[in-house]
């Protein structure tokens, strides 16, 4: 290493001092999304968890016509047929292609995903929101109902309002796991906005006038974004969860479309007539997408607040 | 103590009856009768039936009715299976149910603790790395796809186990594994921050500068102190695993309280489905109310850090 070190007579140069110069800034300034981002990108795990989430989300988009089948046409002359050059998954025991349907239910499982968390992030940063900031009593009945709601098991709701709703579209499935699901969120909104409360710089602003939507715009949504954001990536996968689990107990989405929990119900027979590769594909896709949000969450946190890590 | 648990008391059973209420009106919002999934009937047939079942009555009566029979703990009756109650289903069918649960908690805490603990004591060396493993198979592959998976390879190919059926210490084996791998990751998990926050601590320094060995500093003063927020996690491992029976006993056909369950959601058997739902919520509420007091007297601190909270947020 030290010998490696030329000394030259011009690294003794005298350097002369520039008062003008003197604060520039040499290094270009990062954001704090910038700093973020660059502390994400080292995180290798969570690096792969967001190029599953990207291959996952393109194949939902384009997968599908891929090939020449359709999600929902029978060919009972080839039914059971093994991942070939002509079916890559195989066929389903309808006779239906498992390619197109796995991405179809790509579509069907990213989708309720990302409507539940949508909407649950809208209820919960509303209701949290608005409990948080006026405090007091209103805050105090607030939370004692959503404390109430959040001990009823979550996915006991989401089984009963899915016999309440019965129509078994898309959509009432994303309303049934909504009914309780923006508890957590309003929780977490609500415990960011009393904290925040407290710091010096909301008290400051407070004391020179500011008012309630400067505030909201400037101190509270910049410094809440981070730990919502968190939230809503590690929510996507528990409502695919959810809906498989759902789609598994035969109150998914209705036949002949696909999701992924009703593709792995339809495979439960498969196992035991020796075509398990019904079964495997939608395992392996409900479970690398489970762990590409999960993992990608996970650094997200760790990226947004570095003293957490340990 | 008394003040708290009183106050502890009083939130389980307003819980309860929320949850019973809305259960209850969920199951009443249904369009239809209950009746009409068993095709055409004459319509004297089917009055009779609704008088039987006092759904003819107007619902607030059905309502007051049911929560007088529910202080009597008669949880109603089925209309799928005539002769049978929700109480005949429970009292037949939840032992099994137990059985399961109790035997997948257990595994899960000792398997998930002591995972936890050498990972954090091995850090960074392969215990750490199964824990590691572990916890992200636990959160990526759901139960029943781990189940039928386990069917596939410990069943169907290499014969090992029955793929399904109830009483064998065979049976036991695949349905335990498949639930209480989530709750056995969250615990390991949990146990490994937990742990290495406690190995940080003063008192480990302290009692490493008395010169007591490694095995007395790790079990008398880390493990103990170590657990306590992992005691936190039990409401929602019981939980998991009253979710996670429905669709195991479901798979391996074990004849529990879960499997009967899905079976009423499937036959529409609103009465069932009523009953079994506020049976398995009031295990839950009075679980939670249970770890509520329990980690209150295991660790004084955390009651004064709840009342200084309490108050702090009142202010």
């Amino acid at each position: 290493m030290a010998n490696e070190l030329k000394i030259t007579d011009d690294l003794f140069e005298k350097v002369e001092h520039n008062y003008q110069n003197a604060d520039t800034i040499s290094r270009p300034s990062f954001t704090y999304w910038e700093d973020v981002w660059h502390r994400l990108k080292q995180n290798k795990l969570a690096m792969l968890g967001l190029s599953i989430i990207i291959v996952l989300a393109f194949m939902a988009v384009f997968g599908p016509y891929f090939n020449k089948f359709t999600y929902e046409v029978q060919d009972l002359n080839n039914k059971d047929v093994g991942p070939s050059v002509v079916h890559w998954f195989g066929t389903d025991s309808l006779g239906r292609d498992l390619w197109t349907r796995a991405w179809h239910g790509a579509r069907i499982s990213l989708t309720i995903g990302l409507v539940a968390t949508l909407i649950e992030f809208v209820i919960g940063a509303i209701y949290g929101g608005l409990s948080g900031i006026t405090g007091g009593i209103v805050d105090d009945i607030m939370m004692r109902i959503a404390e109430i709601l959040y001990s009823i098991p979550y996915m006991l709701i989401v089984i009963l309002m899915s016999i309440l709703f019965d129509s078994k579209g898309i959509f009432p499935i994303i309303i049934a796991m909504t009914v309780t699901g923006w508890l957590s969120m309003a929780r977490l909104v609500r415990g960011q906005v009393l904290q925040l409360k407290q710091q010096d710089y909301v008290q400051a602003a407070d004391a020179l006038g500011a008012s309630t939507a400067w505030k909201l715009r400037k101190h509270l949504i910049p410094n809440t974004m981070g730990p919502i954001l968190v939230n809503m990536t590690l929510s996507v996968p528990s409502a695919i969860f959810a809906e498989a689990t759902l789609g598994f107990l035969g109150l998914g989405v209705q036949a002949p479309k696909a999701s992924w929990g009703s593709m792995a119900s339809d495979a439960l027979a498969s196992v035991f007539t020796g075509n398990a590769y019904q079964l495997f594909i939608p395992a392996i896709l409900i479970s690398l997408t489970m762990f590409g949000f999960n993992v990608f969450g996970d650094g997200l946190r760790d990226a947004l607040d570095p003293q957490l890590r340990k | 103590m008394v003040k708290y648990i009183l106050k502890r008391l009083g939130m389980a059973l307003i819980t309860l009856w929320a949850v019973v209420t809305i259960t209850f009106l969920i199951m009443h919002a249904i369009p239809g009768d209950p009746f009409s999934k068993e095709g055409k009937q004459p319509e004297a047939v089917k009055n009779n039936l609704m008088r039987h079942y006092n759904l003819d009555k107007p619902l607030v009566e059905q309502y007051v009715i049911y929560l007088g029979n529910l202080t009597k703990l008669d949880l109603g009756p089925s209309i799928s299976s005539k002769s049978r109650s929700v109480n005949d289903y429970i009292e037949d069918n939840f032992p099994v149910s137990l059985q399961l649960g109790v035997i997948a908690l257990a595994f899960a805490s000792v398997v998930g603790i002591s995972l936890g603990m050498f990972a954090a004591l091995k850090r960074n060396k392969w215990p750490d790395y199964l824990c590691m493993i572990l916890a992200i198979i636990g959160i990526s592959v759901p139960s029943f796809i781990m189940a039928t998976l386990m069917i596939q390879v410990f069943a169907v190919k290499l014969k090992l186990f029955p793929t399904s059926g109830w009483g064998n210490i065979h049976n036991y084996i695949l349905p335990v594994i498949a639930l209480s791998l989530m709750p056995l990751a969250y615990i390991s998990r949990m146990m490994r921050s937990s742990m290495i926050e406690v190995l940080g601590q003063d008192y480990i320094k302290t009692a490493k500068a008395k010169g007591l060995s490694e095995g007395q500093i790790i079990y008398k003063h880390a493990l103990r102190n170590a657990l306590i927020p992992v005691t936190t996690v039990i409401g929602i491992t019981l939980a998991n695993i009253v979710v996670g029976s429905f669709i195991i006993e479901k798979i391996f056909r074990i004849p529990g309280l879960g499997k009967y369950f899905i079976q009423s959601v499937s036959n529409r058997d609103y009465p069932v489905i009523l009953g079994t739902s506020v049976f398995y919520s009031a295990i839950l509420i009075f679980v939670n109310f249970v770890v509520d007091i329990l980690y209150v007297v295991i660790d004084p601190r955390i009651k004064m850090e709840r009342t200084g909270k309490a108050k702090k947020s009142k202010a």
